[in-house]
């Protein structure tokens, strides 16, 4: 049976495991030819330079040739062509689906259609699981293990579809603690915070950055976005409580590192760039190496 | 005469001699629940009543299919637009069998997923639900992996 990757949870934590172990290696070498010979479609319905870039590196890495769409307006969804009938076309021409599309539940659509494997590059608020496996390689890489994390989630927790992602995966693993910071108005959905403490994982929520960010592994930032805001006021209020700037971090552990799935607007300062705990960029280049341990991985080549 | 035409009513919805007779159906669902169960599209002798007093509903409606026989998840579809239906299943004028209708793990068609973003709302194709929760009802669509909750929950 084929293996496609939507969702998260769709994986185990053995395949969490393994993915990483992937990541290593490709890590130490990452060219190698496993995709000669082999077709990727990479269908970005949606733009998102950024993690289409990031998908066909670890494509061109692999050896594998690209076909696709990069820019929406030239594609034949703009046409009136349904993505069922795309999705059947582009699955006879190629031998794997990576595909991003605006709307929810269009990959697992593309799944069932399609004979060949599809991975999620993101639909709409959905989810987006290949960003939370780079999310994790990049924990796993810097503290060593997944076990024992403190992780502060910071900005826009309601909406943010990495967060929440993260969460449940990290969920898998042993003994982890969550810190949320962010305003009223984007707060942890409450079905998260009932997984939680169904599993009895400990969780706390704070309003603002304090002192308390002395205990954490890893900060993850979001942005905070103002169309998330009915009241343009609340958003003028909050959007400068959010940011994290270099002075704050003095107090913070030695091992800890801030991650964000980027791209960033202003949540986290320049001047922190050059902190030592800054790992975000590093961060997006592991998105190759995980992304090369997903293909081989759903297509058997390790 | 009101008493004369219960009556009258009765007789005839009692006048089957095998098949099934679905009871307290909500009259404002009644022709959902007709085409839920593809009546619509069968060559059987049917009979229903609307508008029908009914203590626990108010208004009832009253369904008789002569030859028809149901499997328990074919009429567990109409859970959610019916959980109240009672089936009589008659075999040679008699009542041979009881049946409740209960709610599916699953819903495949029938429901419209809330969320205006769901691929299911954008492309022709077939709904998927698990039912997560019974009171209220909780939907989760396959797709988007939102849920449908409570008075969302509409007929395609
Ligand atoms: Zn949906």
């Amino acid at each position: 049976m084929k293996r496609d990757l939507i969702s998260i949870t769709d994986y185990s934590k053995d395949e969490y495991l393994e993915i990483m172990k992937l990541a290593a290696e490709f890590e130490k070498n990452p060219n190698q030819n496993l995709l000669e010979g082999k077709v990727v479609a990479s269908l970005f319905f949606e733009p998102s330079t950024r993690t289409r870039l990031s998908f066909e590196t670890a494509i061109s890495r692999l050896g594998g040739r690209i076909i696709g769409i990069a820019d929406p307006g030239s594609s034949s969804t703009s046409k009136g062509e349904t993505l069922h009938d795309t999705i059947k076309m582009v699955s006879n021409y190629a031998d794997l689906i990576v595909m991003r599309h605006s709307l929810e539940g269009a990959a697992r659509y593309a799944a069932e259609v399609s004979p060949v494997p599809v991975i999620n590059a993101g639909d709409g608020a959905n989810q987006h699981p290949t960003q939370t496996l780079l999310d994790m390689y990049s924990i796993l890489k810097t503290q060593g293990s997944l076990d024992n994390i403190n992780i502060f989630m910071v900005g826009d927790l309601k909406y943010g579809r990495t967060v929440h992602s993260l969460l449940m995966a990290m969920s898998e693993f042993e003994n982890p603690i969550f810190n949320f910071i962010a305003p009223p108005e984007l707060q942890m959905p409450a079905e998260y915070k009932m997984f939680l403490r169904e599993k009895g994982i400990r969780f706390f929520e704070h309003r603002e950055f304090t002192d308390i960010i002395s205990e954490a592994d890893i900060i993850y930032m979001t942005r905070v976005q103002k169309e998330r805001f009915s009241d343009p006021i609340e958003y003028e209020q909050v959007k400068n409580v959010y940011i994290l700037r270099n002075e704050m971090l003095a107090k913070t552990k030695p091992n800890l590192k801030i991650l964000h799935p980027l791209p960033r607007v202003n949540e986290i300062h320049t001047d922190v760039d050059k902190n030592e705990k800054a790992y975000y960029f590093t961060q997006a280049l592991n998105g190759v190496y995980t992304r090369e341990a997903i293909i081989s991985h759903i297509m058997n080549l390790k | 005469m009101k008493d004369n035409n219960k009556k009258k009513l009765k007789l005839k919805v009692s006048a089957i001699k095998d098949g099934t007779v679905i009871d307290h159906i909500p009259t404002q669902n009644l022709f959902k629940v007709i085409s839920i169960l593809g009546l619509d599209k069968i060559e059987n002798q049917i009979t229903f009543g609307a508008n029908l007093e009914s203590g626990k509903l108010g208004s009832k409606a009253i369904i008789k299919v002569s030859d028809r026989f149901f499997e328990d998840d074919e009429i567990n579809k109409i859970a959610l637009i019916a959980p109240h239906a009672k089936l009589n299943i008659i075999r040679d004028y008699e009542v041979a069998e009881k049946k409740v209708v209960g709610v599916p793990k699953e819903i495949t068609g029938i429901v419209k997923c809330f969320n205006p973003k769901c691929i299911t709302n954008h492309e022709k194709m077939t709904t998927r639900f698990r039912v997560v929760a019974t009171s209220p009802i909780a939907l989760r669509c396959k797709y988007c992996e939102k849920h449908t909750v409570g008075d969302q929950i509409k007929m395609l």
